[in-house]
């Protein structure tokens, strides 16, 4: 399950919006402009079930994201969805992980505390034995520059 | 016992330290005596010729760079049997101590990217030079046979930057060491090598897998280990493997 985000877990000054995450889930998200940057030489790595839910964090998922491994297995990867990050990319993560094909891409990613962090993500079907068993997607580090372009970029998709 | 009249042929990642090549051959001299199998060990000096005897299924078991663990899965029927306990591979990337540079973002497309032909640490620092806009197309790639050639290179300005194994940068001497800069160290803790088996010992899979997790039990198998450097081996199991090869497979994209 997801649960909305508490005034209490935030750190600095926010702004409070409801986002419609997939499956007709309404999430109550309050977020800031504080930026955490990416650790050098890191990567997040995580695996879904085929429905998007979390089956496995690594460390570097806990630090970067501030919640604990136990709140984040169990939930939809929409916990980590930010405002700004337009609908229309994860329609096409969805579409492309449903023809059996990677996706890329740059992702500003909500952060407990109501900060924010951008990464580049690839994330990939599993198959096994012929068969889609999960989904792992692995961040590393984004160029300041293509983390720029978005930002001009993803304000016009909504 | 029975007799065994089919020699099995044996090989090593060419990536390993030299200082371990004879360790290596003490390991196959433990394996052949624990197992009553007839093992050939045979050392390639580049990737390319190995990788052409694993294609003529030349090879019935390697100790395999974590890069070429989907083709020997997917292609050649291989299974992992076990890992170095507490070993992985990770990836620095540095430069000359006078470089300007200081922050990976600091450097330009046309760098000069000095390497070995090892492909999992190339993919990896490959991956740590990003965040600066640098990929394939964009840099000027300089291959060198070894790690101590690759420092030789930054040294005498022959390339601008290194990209090399984090366990071969820090094993480089003192001296060398001093003349260098790390930029950034990969903290990824999941790519590894593996000892793997292909057909002809998959059935002793169980087996091999529980003579080399128990080898550091006893004062002989601790000996051999450390000679290859390690201090035990840890089971491999095939999901494991199968994360790490999916892994790769998004680190290639």
């Amino acid at each position: 399950m997801i649960e909305d985000m508490k005034a209490e877990d935030i750190v600095g000054e926010y702004k409070e919006t409801i986002l419609q995450l997939y499956g007709s889930i309404a999430r109550v998200v309050l977020y800031t402009e504080i930026e955490t940057p990416y650790p050098d030489g890191k990567l997040i790595v995580s695996t879904t079930s085929p429905e998007g839910i979390i089956t496995h964090v690594n460390r570097s998922f806990v630090e970067m994201s501030g919640y604990s491994a136990d709140e984040l297995i169990g939930s939809p990867h929409s916990i980590l969805r930010h405002p700004d990050m337009p609908s229309v990319a994860f329609k096409d993560l969805w579409d492309t992980l449903a023809r059996g094909e990677k996706w890329q891409g740059y992702v500003k990613n909500l952060r407990k505390d109501g900060g924010y962090y951008w990464v580049k993500a690839t994330v990939i079907p599993n198959i096994r034995n012929g068969r889609l068993v999960s989904y792992t997607s692995v961040r590393r580090k984004p160029s300041r520059s293509k983390v720029e372009e978005c930002c001009k970029l993803y304000p016009t998709l909504f | 016992m029975v007799a065994q009249t089919m020699t099995l042929h044996f090989t090593v990642s060419p990536d390993f330290s030299p200082d371990y090549i004879p360790g290596w051959y003490i390991f196959n001299t433990w394996f052949q005596r624990h197992t009553g199998e007839a093992i050939h060990l045979e050392m390639y000096d580049h990737f390319s010729s190995q990788r052409a005897a694993i294609q003529e299924d030349k090879i019935d078991m390697i100790y395999a760079n974590p890069f070429d663990a989907a083709m020997l899965v997917r292609e050649k029927g291989f299974a992992p049997l076990v890992r170095a306990k507490d070993v992985a591979d990770e990836a620095i990337i540095a430069v000359n101590i006078n470089s300007p540079v200081e922050d990976v973002a600091d450097l330009v497309p046309g760098v000069r990217v000095a390497s070995t032909d090892d492909p999992d640490v190339r993919l990896m620092g490959m991956i740590l030079l990003e965040p600066g806009d640098l990929d394939g197309n964009n840099i000027e790639s300089v291959t060198v046979d070894n790690y101590i050639l690759l420092a030789k290179h930054l040294l005498k300005g022959d390339a601008d930057v290194g990209i090399f194994l984090a366990e071969a940068f820090d094993g480089l001497s003192t001296v060398i060491k001093r003349q260098l800069k790390i930029l950034v160290r990969s903290q990824i803790g999941v790519v590894h090598h593996a000892l793997m088996v292909g057909p002809a010992l998959r059935e002793r899979r169980d087996e091999l897998q529980q003579l080399l997790v128990d080898m550091d039990q006893d004062e002989k198998g601790r000996g051999v280990l450390a000679s290859l450097g390690y201090s035990a081996w840890q089971r491999v199991d095939d999901e494991e493997m199968e994360f790490m090869i999916d892994l790769m497979d998004t680190l290639n994209t």
